[in-house]
């Protein structure tokens, strides 16, 4: 495990009670706000001192209360991108980017440099001032001074809440890059489903201060219990598909375990890696596959569970091929058609439902 | 006729060094204060704000008093600083640039104190997460954001170590050449006949002085704030 937490604090009338633990990769830590993730992270880092529990990352215990351990903030060696960037304004953008290895008394490292450059696209940003940055570009320095002072874990607290969608969308790429390239793993504070289910490999969702659930992103992400946390609108399960071809028409077809998916053009080469996001609320369900309809996808499923809420909805999981998907019907529609666990039917899913923005690159590739 | 006289041009130079040591000997003394008043949680926090303060609040005259008493070579701590050290500050130069630095203080301290505190404290827990101590913080980050605050206190209390009168000519008298600044040479120069000529003169030299410090001081300032907000 790249990290073991296990912590207890009162904060006032909030207390915080909880443990778990994360593995290489991407793990979201996924909750309201309120939940008590920032404070998780700060205890992490060391800016918040719990009452009492054990932080240890990569083997090294950089907290522990039974054994009066605390490692200072500046000897943990941990990467900490903030939700407002907080570049150092009296520096350049290159001086905030070599700001860790020159207070640690260490000689330029210029190959890292480059290739943190390179990694984060800040070629034409070195020399500029943090205030002539706009808020996408000033994530991306605050990205590579994290990295750059070349820790044992980034840790980042909402580092895309402060960006409007369009910036969003420029920088989730370059963190699916880092995810892949950098091999440092990555404690990712957030409560966006889109940025979950671009960027997680694993997740923890936390609710009043505890950890209410942890697992793999695709097991979470597709389990009905836990679309109360994640939003209604906004559950969604991840289908990890390849680009088969791109069709004449505009549409591309991908392949996913239980079949293939078409999607408009897909912004990626043939036999790319990618992960789908499919929003619930767009699944169909049929016990019969459907003739004459507009919908381009119909994957054959099996039912695996259907999970009643307190409303008129009932959220149904189905497995198609080895990926999970959930569908959010009406209880009405559920009775309807007879639907319960073992059974088979038919998911439809409209083409043009799925947003560019939640078509997001594989963990592979 | 020559504007100055030795005499007066010598209270000018002596003003001159006076203010200067005065400031700088004031100067580590008093971004440590600030930085404690700003940030510190500690008892007697309150009590160390008003002790700071007094000189501002209390008649100079007393300031200098106690600091005749204290200082003064039968004082408790003049008495050590003979002893020890050889120092002697009552009637001497040294004594007024003593005198000038406490009169200065709290001056110093206030403005260095605002300065401190309009320096987002994130910013120095980002620069810690990034591997530096907390004298690296203070040194790479801190310190060059308050600059012109620094800047401002220390010509805030050069101006007013070159003015005072009060504390200054109670602890350690008014003998030319010694510890006769500008304003106690005015005074002096005041109070003997045909005198007024040199002593508006005098003024006239004061007032240039002011005016070019806080000039100084604002194109500083100035040059530290566009550098830090990169334009």
């Amino acid at each position: 495990m790249s990290l073991s937490v296990s912590l207890r604090h009162r904060l006032g009338d909030f207390a915080l009670d909880l443990a778990f633990e994360a593995p290489d990769g991407v793990t979201v830590l996924f909750g309201r706000s309120g939940s008590g993730k920032t404070s998780v992270i700060n205890a992490v880092a060391g800016l918040m001192q719990p009452d009492a529990g054990r932080i240890a990352v990569a083997g090294r215990v950089l907290f522990d209360s039974a054994a009066g351990v605390s490692v200072p903030v500046h000897r943990r060696r941990l990467g900490y991108v903030f939700q407002e960037g907080r570049l150092f304004p009296h520096l350049t953008v290159r001086q905030n980017l070599i700001y860790a290895r020159r207070v640690q008394g260490l000689g330029p490292d210029n190959a890292a440099l480059d290739r943190v450059v390179a990694l984060l696209g800040l070629e034409s940003l070195l020399d500029r001032q943090p205030a002539a940055l706009s808020g996408g570009e000033a994530q991306r320095v605050a990205i590579g001074r994290a990295l750059l002072s070349d820790p044992v874990m980034l840790l980042m607290d909402e580092p895309l809440a402060a960006l409007d969608g369009a910036r969003k969308a420029e920088i989730l790429p370059y963190l699916e890059r880092l995810r892949r390239e950098a091999g440092v793993p990555i404690l990712y504070v957030s409560h966006n489903m889109a940025e979950v289910a671009r960027l997680a490999t694993h997740v923890v969702a936390m609710e009043g201060g505890r950890v209410t659930q942890a697992g793999p992103a695709e097991a979470m992400l597709a389990d009905p219990g836990l679309v109360r946390v994640m939003g209604l609108r906004d559950a969604g399960a991840v289908l990890q598909a390849r680009v088969l071809r791109h069709a004449e028409d505009g549409v591309s077809d991908l392949q996913v375990s239980g079949g293939v998916l078409c999607l408009p053009l897909v912004d990626a080469p043939v036999g790319t890696d990618l992960r789908v996001r499919i929003l619930a609320q767009d699944v169909m369900l049929a016990t019969e596959r459907p003739r004459n309809i507009s919908a381009l996808n119909i994957l054959p499923v099996t039912v695996l569970a259907l999970r009643r809420g307190d409303g008129p909805g009932v959220i149904v999981q189905v497995q198609a091929g080895d990926d999970l998907l959930l569908a959010r019907i009406t209880r009405r529609s559920a009775d309807a058609l007879g639907l319960r666990p073992g059974g088979t039917c038919f998911a439809v899913l409209k083409s043009v439902a799925v947003a560019p923005t939640d078509i997001g690159l594989g963990l592979q590739s | 006729m020559e504007f100055l006289g030795p005499d007066a041009w010598q209270a000018v130079a002596l003003s001159l060094k006076v203010a200067f040591w005065a400031t700088l000997a004031a100067l580590p003394f008093g971004l440590g204060t600030a930085y404690l008043l700003a940030r510190g949680r500690f008892p007697g926090r309150s009590l160390l704000n008003g002790l700071v303060h007094l000189p501002l609040i209390l008649p100079p005259v007393v300031t200098g008093y106690l600091l005749l008493l204290t200082f003064g070579r039968r004082g408790p701590v003049g008495q050590l600083l003979e002893e020890w050290f050889g120092i002697v500050l009552a009637f001497r130069w040294t004594g007024a640039a003593l005198a000038a630095a406490i009169m200065a203080f709290p001056l110093m301290v206030r403005a260095m104190r605002l300065a401190i505190e309009a320096v987002d404290p994130k910013l120095e827990a980002a620069a810690a997460t990034l591997g530096a101590s907390k004298l690296r913080v203070f040194a790479t980050v801190t310190l060059p954001l308050i600059a012109p605050g620094v800047i401002a206190g220390a010509v805030l209390a050069f101006a007013k170590a070159m003015g005072e009168f009060g504390a200054t000519i109670t602890f350690v008298s008014n003998i030319p050449g010694e510890t006769q600044t500008v304003p106690s040479a005015i005074y002096a120069f005041l109070q003997v006949p045909g005198g007024e000529d040199t002593a508006l003169r005098l003024v006239l030299v004061s007032v240039a002085v002011a005016m070019l410090a806080l000039a100084l001081s604002e194109w500083l300032a100035r040059r530290v704030a566009r550098r830090i907000a990169g334009r």
